[in-house]
């Protein structure tokens, strides 16, 4: 049985199955879409701890690396909260949908990247500061050139955030209620059809998401590796 | 040329450089008394050397006159209206993860030169400096001579009025101090007022104007070059002198 599954399996990968593959593109487009907005927002947010004095500065640091370990099913039982019928954004009707699943991962994924890239660009900092000061360069006007120059540091972030995304179940289980064509990702597929006994469409995407992460892993290896060696 | 349309290229040399005042200067963070009272005043036309042993203050006196550090007490007034145009160039230069041409564009960018005149002056300046061929080289891979030239090319770029450099050689081998040497006098024949720091007695001799001698965070002699190397006049600069003959 466990050996016929795991045939099976990679038949429907080999076969580029529908319902798995349909699966597969619905997952990356909502990690991808939570690690960009995540980025636009949590980049510049680090960037801007680790170069503004203020008061609570200290509390705010705290707040983002604890927040780093926030369990998924909390981030879902909030988001659920706000968007369900009778919370403060049930107007807008986003429960069970795919931007409901975007929202609970941007939650999730904010503060790894703005608690890391506050400590990429805070070390860049004290490295620039003197020469940045002596250029006349305001806090404002610092802030892209050392995003920029933390670039290879902060894309490593990027794929350590969309490996907290994608590898994620409880949140986009809550808010997302796995709607098979709908909002049914890789993480909910492979609980739901592991808890049915249908374990080869499981294991092919157990198998998909395994690559995944380690096609992850390796790209922010090289890309970091090359950095060191191009750049200095 | 490009570069006579630009402001920031305005030819400084007919006017004589900004002079710098440094009145009852101290620096004392936390109730250390790291620097001064100083009062002295730069206005020959240099390059002033300043001098004096390890922990002296001559750091700290650039970085209160250069405004990246503020006086506890006192005040440092430039001649003429506010503080002039200034660049510094650091014992370990500090370069950004780009290319060499990079780094001196980003320099102008963010002294709001317009965008079409800075490859043009960023081209000039790498050129000045022997850096054409490593325009496109990222900067931190460039050798340490070239890392401390493409500062001085950064700086060049700036046309600033007044130059400070904090022991700008004391990484470098002779033929890179050397080079450096003759980029620090052209900015002082173009006309910049040069503040520079050394442990080197032969480079403070082949390149100063006149000297600052500090000692325990003081100004213990402020004389011209020949004066300051003949007869000292202070007993540290005398102690000073001959102990580095003596070594």
């Amino acid at each position: 049985m466990e050996e016929n599954a795991f045939y099976v399996a990679l038949s429907l990968l080999v076969n580029l199955d529908a319902s798995l593959y349909q699966i597969v593109v619905l997952s990356l487009q909502v990690s991808l879409l939570a690690v960009l907005i995540a980025a636009a927002l949590g980049f510049p947010l680090g960037a801007a701890v680790a170069l503004w004095q203020f008061p609570g500065r200290g509390g705010v640091i705290v707040a983002l690396n604890a927040l780093m370990g926030l369990p998924p099913v909390v981030a879902g039982l909030g988001v659920y909260l706000l968007l369900s019928r009778a919370g403060p954004l049930g107007e807008l009707g986003l429960l069970f949908t795919p931007s409901a699943m975007v929202i609970a991962q941007v939650i999730l994924v904010l503060p790894i990247l703005a608690a890391l890239s506050r400590q990429k660009v805070e070390e860049l900092l004290g490295e620039y500061r003197e020469q940045f000061v002596s250029l006349g360069m305001s806090r404002a006007c610092m802030m892209p050139t050392l995003l920029w120059d933390a670039r290879f540091a902060l894309l490593t972030v990027l794929l350590a955030g969309f490996g907290r995304a994608s590898a994620e179940v409880g949140a986009v289980m809550m808010v997302g209620g796995n709607i098979d064509g709908v909002t049914r990702v890789m993480t909910t597929a492979i609980v739901l059809e592991t808890s049915k006994g249908a374990l080869p469409l499981a294991l092919g995407l157990g198998i998909v998401l395994l690559t995944l992460v380690m096609v992850i892993n390796a790209t922010a290896y090289i890309l970091s590796e090359t950095a060191k060696r191009r750049m200095g | 040329m490009t570069s006579l349309n630009v402001p920031i290229n305005d030819p400084i040399e007919l006017s004589a450089p900004p002079s710098l005042q440094f009145e009852s200067v101290e620096f004392n963070p936390f109730g250390h008394q790291l620097f001064g009272p100083c009062s002295f005043k730069l206005d020959g036309p240099g390059p002033t050397l300043v001098m004096g042993p390890n922990g002296a203050g001559k750091s700290l006196m650039l970085r209160l006159a250069h405004g990246l550090l503020t006086p506890t007490e006192g005040a440092v007034t430039w001649s003429g209206d506010g503080a002039p145009r200034q660049a510094m160039v650091f014992q370990t230069p500090v370069l950004l993860r780009r290319s060499a041409l990079a780094n001196l564009t980003h320099a102008l960018a963010v002294n709001n030169i317009p965008r079409r005149l800075r490859t043009d002056l960023a081209r000039e300046a790498l050129a000045r400096f022997g850096l054409s061929a490593s325009a496109d080289t990222p900067a931190r891979v460039l050798s340490g001579g070239e890392k401390q030239r493409l500062a001085l090319a950064r700086a060049w770029a700036l046309s600033p009025a007044v130059l400070f450099l904090d022991e700008p050689t004391s990484a470098l081998d002779p033929a890179a101090i050397k080079e450096v040497e003759t980029a620090v006098q052209e900015f002082h024949e173009r006309g910049t007022r040069i503040v520079m720091t050394t442990h080197d007695l032969h480079q403070a001799r082949r390149l100063a104007g006149d000297v600052l001698f500090l000692a325990g965070g003081k100004v213990q002699e402020h004389t011209p070059s020949n004066v300051f190397f003949d007869t000292p006049v202070s007993r540290q600069a005398q102690a000073f002198m001959s102990g580095e003959l003596v070594a």
